[in-house]
């Protein structure tokens, strides 16, 4: 067969797991995983699904990657049944990539910085922001729970190749400005299910200079905009990521510069403010000048989109030598053991503390309203999470904001919702 | 497969939080998922909902996250088929692999009362009648391999016959 255009990174990413020389988006295929994730909520189910397979290994101990991070450390019996589950699954399985509480971390954060990830891999978890690995060139998506028990079962699982959307991000960001700014300002851009099924791939200058952890945040976020994956082509920083971190064998694999892709997004970010999503939806995206003076009970910094060293240490800078407002509760929660003793070190978390801020071990916790700062009715929350969905942090008459990290800290000491740059000057 | 039963109808963006709120996320038994199947946007829902039921809806529904205890809570609550104008990728795919039966269906299903109407559907043909006026409505053909995974019951039996290969 002649070559007449180019490859996207999924397609080849999925050419090369499914025994492919090339494919196009729209095929059907079943492709061979290289890790396969589950969480407290989700393993259970998977382990039942599995069980009625009657095998007594999975296909490979190595590959099957199982967190308790959603209602842990336990917070009631029922939460305790469903980690036992999970635990003596682990066990019964030899499956050593089982992190209990202690050395648990938010999944998404944890798989990174544990060196489980590597550019070129297929990942599927048993969780909506697995996509998050795909700042890491890997092509990572979120699945269901019986997708989890076949994959742990044959290492395969079936796939529809999604077209590709490009989106590039050109200019310098703006002071307190960052990757979540341009995720929650895209996903207001293109709506809810504006990229639904599809591929996101993030590019531009404005990607070239941003961080891992910003990139980690922005991929984390495509499925809030429908996409099977985001993702950012390997590069520098990338590579200089994964040195001295990286376990696994990994290939990296980019998209070709005669790629076809379905729709192509431009957008100059000299000037953007910081975004704020409002309640009832991720979409619901306005710059945060529009959302000052909103009143708050709840501010929380944490969770798999936000919840890393960078991310703290953002909220540190504003919060040094400053208290929040005494009608405030601020909820800080690193999102993995190594951040938290980082943040330690750092001295970030005695400025936390002398700020008055709650600070929590590793959790989901809040972010999916299951323990550890859920908002009564008519309460306002902000958070730097995913989320904002009818009674996403709690009751169903709350309310909840998204915003980055620096938002987050100096809305807290205001009491609302304002800019950094009116709290630090 | 055909199935008939009354309709009940829900909007744009359906949510899996929605769906099912996480604090319900503890127990992985379908009967207890529906007991608070769109609790927190239609409180009354669980009482009203009975088996054979068909839910309607819009745009992109059970965006969200990938908890199958949505799908589970539908299924659980005896709903026997789910028709939208377009799902949700993970829910998508989740309703397949447990065998839930949905549908995407462009036409204009607005005007049927939620609560009151009834809806006729060949599942195999793709065919959904409404009952009360008599209009038709044509669904999306399921490419042959989820057509495989549909006639065979979802994933999990799909993936045993290839063990047993």
């Amino acid at each position: 067969m002649s070559k007449t255009t180019g490859s996207t990174m999924v397609e080849k990413i999925l050419a090369t797991h499914s025994g492919r020389e090339r494919l196009s988006a729209g095929e059907l295929i079943n492709a061979k995983v290289d890790l396969a994730l589950g969480n407290d909520i989700t393993a259970p189910v998977a382990i039942k699904e599995f069980e009625r397979f009657g095998l007594d290994q999975v296909f490979d101990p190595d590959k099957v990657v199982l967190v308790p991070d959603h209602f842990t450390p336990n917070k009631d019996i029922a939460a305790a049944e469903q980690v036992k589950t999970v635990r003596r699954f682990a066990e019964e399985f030899g499956i050593k990539n089982y992190f209990e509480v202690g050395r648990m971390g938010i999944e998404h954060a944890l798989l990174p910085e544990q060196g489980l990830v590597g550019p070129g891999m297929v990942i599927i978890g048993a969780d909506s922001h697995t996509c998050t690995y795909g700042a890491l060139g890997a092509f990572a998506t979120g699945v269901g729970s019986t997708d989890l028990a076949a994959a742990m079962a044959i290492g395969e699982a079936w796939f529809k190749v999604p077209q590709t959307m490009r989106f590039e991000y050109e200019g310098t960001l703006p002071e307190w400005v960052s990757g979540k700014d341009l995720i929650i300002y895209t996903i207001g851009q293109i709506g809810v299910e504006g990229a639904r099924y599809r591929a996101m791939e993030f590019t531009g200058s404005a990607i070239s200079n941003l961080s891992m952890d910003g990139r980690l945040t922005m991929a984390n976020m495509a499925i809030e905009a429908g996409g099977k994956c985001g993702y950012v082509q390997p590069d520098k920083i990338t590579f200089e990521y994964l040195k001295g971190r990286v376990k696994v064998p990994y290939t990296p694999v980019y998209s070709d510069k005669d790629a076809v892709y379905e729709k192509v997004f431009n957008y100059n970010v000299d000037s953007l403010e910081p975004q704020i999503s409002f309640p009832p939806s991720p979409d619901n995206v306005k710059p945060v000048s529009e959302a000052a003076g909103i009143k708050l009970d709840q501010v929380v910094i944490g969770s798999c989109t936000n919840g890393r060293i960078e991310d703290l240490r953002a909220a540190a800078a504003i919060l040094k030598n400053k208290k929040i407002h005494p009608r405030v509760r601020l909820l800080i929660i690193p999102a993995t053991q190594l951040i938290y003793r980082q943040a330690v070190e750092e001295g970030l978390m005695s400025i936390f503390i002398d700020a008055e801020a709650a600070v929590s071990t590793p959790t989901c916790g809040p972010c999916l309203g299951g323990h550890m700062g859920i908002l009564a009715s008519g309460e306002v929350g902000l958070a730097t999470t995913n989320r904002n969905f009818v009674g996403r942090m709690g009751h169903p008459e709350s309310e909840l904001y998204l915003c980055n990290p620096a938002v987050a800290a100096a809305s807290a000491i205001a009491g609302q919702i304002v800019h950094p740059k009116e709290v630090v000057k | 497969m055909i199935l008939e039963g009354k309709v009940w109808i829900f909007g744009d963006n359906i949510d899996t939080d929605a769906i099912i709120a996480a604090r319900y996320l503890s127990t992985v038994v379908p009967e207890e998922l529906a007991a608070h199947l769109m609790e927190d946007i239609k409180p009354d829902f669980p009482g009203l909902v009975k088996p054979g039921d068909i839910i309607v809806a819009g745009n992109n529904f059970g965006c969200g996250s990938s908890r199958e205890h949505a799908p589970l809570a539908i299924k659980g609550a005896g709903v026997s088929c789910v028709v939208a104008r377009s799902f949700a990728r993970i829910f998508y795919r989740n309703a397949i692999n447990i065998g839930l039966p949905i549908l995407e269906c462009s036409g204009d299903l607005s005007t049927i009362k939620s609560g009151e109407d009834h809806l006729q559907v060949d599942l195999d043909l793709g065919q959904i009648s409404h009952i009360e006026s008599g209009r038709q409505y044509s669904a999306e053909q399921f490419p042959p391999f989820m057509q495989e995974l549909i006639s065979r019951g979802g994933l999990i039996e799909y993936v045993k016959a290839r063990l047993d290969q």
